[in-house]
């Protein structure tokens, strides 16, 4: 538990950063909308009405959706503008923090007793010292009801941002999900919780203050807000080592090789840091944005889907062409393969496979349409899967989408029948899983590729630390690894399988533990 | 005390029309002399209301003009001539997140008065509407309905203006309450030598506290006299139709007082 905890204090930063941020520019945009929605019936209308429908996307949906917008406009301003990261994540949560402010300054402005407003114009105030002397104060403590609202909603679903590459508490809580490691879904939750509960009463206390005309407990209360993001903010701006972003997409392989690349990283005098549980399709653009210095990806991932590809030729032609398109259009290095394949594998249970004499993708055709196959998240919409798909003919009785991790259980426990389970998984031996041969030549290779962002490409120091990683872990070596973390006894988190790995595989002065 | 006596007011073919096209005012022309206390009379929705807030621009009129002392009330920003204008209507609108003594001095601090004078002139302002002093520091809403509209009038007169403007000013208040407030308001009307345009529904009030009584009815000025002539039954049919109520009940309270 421990462990899990180690990375709240630089997470909890993050977190803070990114929903108080949100939170300030929903109420720069949410105040004056009010304001103006409040004098003109017609404008609320639309305003509050907009403001209603972007709660009715789901969070993630509605962070997912910036990234594509930011993309085109990018392409529209010449890459400009970074589509991954902290931006995409602030307009989401920013969209997501004002409709209670903006509902909430509406109706205390709106429903204000006519006297006051009559006297208010009587005594000869201008609109302006109307709103300042007379709407604004006796409007805040409704509308600090809806900013506090709204400060506990951007929170909580700041955590979320994780999957469009912004640090944040949802880090934990993501990876923990992958790797079914609870201490850090729970580490995750229990720090963005009592953040929220935090910020909650601080507000609480500051809405007090202003309604017990006591403003000096209102501006201690908001001090202390500041403070909180001062504290955030200052890592950011002292001028310490050069810091590496290390990217991991979601699942324990990419968790362990990050730990593995950061652990080399730091050894060579680096301050890292961690982007972990990236989506698949926004990893390399993260990458190639700068957004993340290195991570790992496959051959055929790229080869699929950044170069849309439809064609499988050899192992080595796809790592060669993956290389020189990876440089030329976008900069990347591939400083070289790690020395192991990540594929899809279709895996079925030993004695079903027996049963029904099913060795390749072949015979699996002639009998998937009484099996459930059951995927990742990402498989079914991957261009992989339609090659496949259209080469043996394969037609399931259901298909259905699990976590990678539940993929697996999905399997072991009759409600799947076929999964696309990964070759470097250890749990395809553990499981006494059979793996069907693919004789058409339908699934590219998926050799494991170290990525340098293009800033990191020239950088000979950044390189040797990292050089030594080259052709150095076979296969066995990396399902072992993965084991550690995925098995369910004596679970191990990723940065212990690191360790493990990095022994095993001569880079470090450790025995190989357990 | 005051040298000079409040200014003049002149309306001149002043129109008011509401959407749905009914006429709240119907091309006033009237002149009210500098220093006089004149009552505006009337039932719900004759226009007397709508009328006197054409004065400080809270309704701006859709033909005519006002002047005030001869100048134009549109000619400068509206803010500025309420600052000029003492207001008092019905409901107050004291500020409930400010203290007394912060309503009271509002007029003084959007003309940038320093805190010293404005805590001066608030002690001041609450004895000449006798409260007492430590009111200053309360809320309004901790004060009676009295108290209060004594508290909307001092904030009225903060400013010195030499024209105020009451719309029912003593609406919500009990009689005693309102006949001592009344007896107050001409007081101070008569000290300060202020021109006083009052809104009431109420005859003997007009009466007994005005120089002039004005009649409206749709929109109109349909009688205009002195409360000596009203009780003669002198000021024409609409007059007489609201003046002869609190004539028969003065009557009828004096042959108590004699049995």
């Amino acid at each position: 538990m421990t462990e899990a905890f180690a990375r709240v204090p630089e997470l909890l930063a993050a977190h803070v950063l990114l929903a108080f941020a949100a939170l300030a520019l929903g109420l720069a945009i949410a105040l004056p909308l009010a304001v103006v929605s409040a004098r003109r019936p017609a404008v609320a209308r639309v305003t509050l009405g907009i403001a209603s429908l972007v709660q009715t996307i789901p969070a993630l949906a509605l962070l997912a959706l910036f990234y594509p917008l930011l993309l085109s406009l990018s392409a529209l301003l010449g890459g400009a503008i970074p589509a991954l990261g902290f931006l995409p994540a602030l307009l989401a949560l920013t969209l997501y923090a004002l409709l209670p402010i903006l509902r909430n300054g509406v109706t205390g402005l709106v429903g204000l007793d006519p006297a006051v407003i009559e006297a208010a114009d009587g005594v000869g105030m201008t609109p302006w010292q109307k709103l300042r002397l007379v709407e604004a104060p006796l409007v805040a403590p409704v509308l600090m009801a809806g900013i506090r609202t709204a400060a506990v909603w951007t929170i909580g679903a700041a955590t979320l941002s994780t999957t469009v590459g912004a640090a944040s508490l949802g880090d934990l809580i993501f990876a923990g999900l992958q790797t079914q490691n609870w201490n850090l879904v729970l580490a995750g939750c229990i720090a963005s919780a009592a953040l929220a509960m935090a910020v909650d009463m601080l507000l609480a206390s500051a809405e007090h203050g202003l309604r017990a005309r006591r403003p000096w407990r209102a501006w201690a209360s908001l001090a202390l807000l500041g403070a909180a993001l001062l504290v955030s903010v200052a890592p950011k701006l002292s001028p310490g080592a050069d810091v590496v972003t290390v990217g991991a997409k979601g699942f324990s392989e990419q968790y362990i090789l990050a730990r593995l690349i950061g652990n080399r990283l730091e050894t060579a005098g680096y301050r890292v840091r961690y982007r972990e549980g990236l989506g698949s399709a926004v990893a390399f653009d993260a990458l190639a944005n700068g957004d993340i210095d290195v991570y790992v990806d496959y051959s055929g991932t790229l080869w699929t889907n950044q170069m849309q590809r439809t064609d499988v030729p050899p192992r080595a032609a796809i790592v060669a062409g993956v290389r020189d398109w990876a440089r030329e259009t976008r900069g990347v290095r591939t400083l070289g393969t790690l020395g192991f394949e990540n594929a899809y594998a279709f895996a079925m249970r030993e004695a079903d496979a027996e049963k029904l004499e099913v060795r390749t993708l072949s015979d699996l055709s002639r009998v998937a349409p009484n099996l459930a196959f059951g995927t990742d998240v990402e498989f079914l919409e991957r261009p992989e899967w339609r090659a496949v798909r259209d080469a043996y003919g394969l037609r399931f009785a259901s298909q259905t989408p699990y976590h990678p991790t539940f993929m697996y259980r999905a399997l072991a426990s009759g409600r799947a029948d076929v999964i696309p389970a990964f070759s470097s998984d250890g749990r395809i031996a553990a499981d006494r899983l059979r793996v069907l041969a693919d004789p058409k030549g339908a699934i590219p290779g998926y050799d494991a590729l170290l990525l340098l962002a293009p800033a990191r490409a020239d950088d000979a120091r950044f390189s040797a630390a990292l050089a030594p990683l080259i052709g150095r872990i076979p296969v066995e070596a990396m399902r072992e690894a993965n084991y550690r973390v995925d098995r369910d006894a004596g679970k191990q988190s990723p940065a212990a399988a690191a360790r493990w790995l990095a022994a095993r595989i001569g880079l470090s002065e450790a025995a190989p533990a357990r | 005390m005051p040298e000079q006596s409040g200014p003049a007011l002149a309306f001149d073919g002043v129109t008011k029309r509401y959407p749905g096209g009914v006429v709240a005012v119907d091309d006033v022309s009237l002149a009210i002399a500098g220093g006089s206390f004149v009552a505006l009379v009337g039932t719900s929705g004759s226009g007397k209301s709508t009328l006197l807030k054409t004065v400080n621009r809270l309704i701006d009129p859709d033909a005519g003009r006002i002047t005030i002392a001869g100048a134009d009330v549109a000619a400068e920003p509206a803010p500025h001539l309420r600052r000029r204008i003492g207001y008092v209507f019905q409901n107050t609108g004291l500020f409930a997140h400010m203290t007394v003594g912060e309503n009271i001095a509002i007029g003084l601090r959007l003309a940038g008065a320093a805190p010293a004078e404005r805590r001066a002139r608030v002690d001041e302002l609450l004895a000449l509407v006798e409260l007492p002093g430590e009111v200053a520091n309360r809320l309004p809403d901790a004060l009676s309905g009295g108290q209060r509209q004594r508290v909307g009038v001092a904030r009225a007169l903060a400013t010195r203006p030499r024209l105020m403007l009451m719309d029912e000013p003593f609406g919500a208040l009990d009689p005693v309450t309102r006949a001592s407030l009344g007896e107050a308001i001409r007081g101070l009307h008569d000290r300060l030598a202020l021109t006083t345009v009052m809104v009431t529904h109420d005859m003997a009030e007009a009466m007994l506290l005005a120089d002039r009584v004005l009649v409206m009815a749709q929109g109109r000025i349909v009688a205009d006299a002195t409360p000596a002539a009203l009780m003669r039954g002198e000021a024409g049919a609409e007059a007489e139709a609201l003046a002869a109520v609190p004539r028969e009940q003065a009557h009828r309270l004096a042959r108590l007082e004699r049995a």
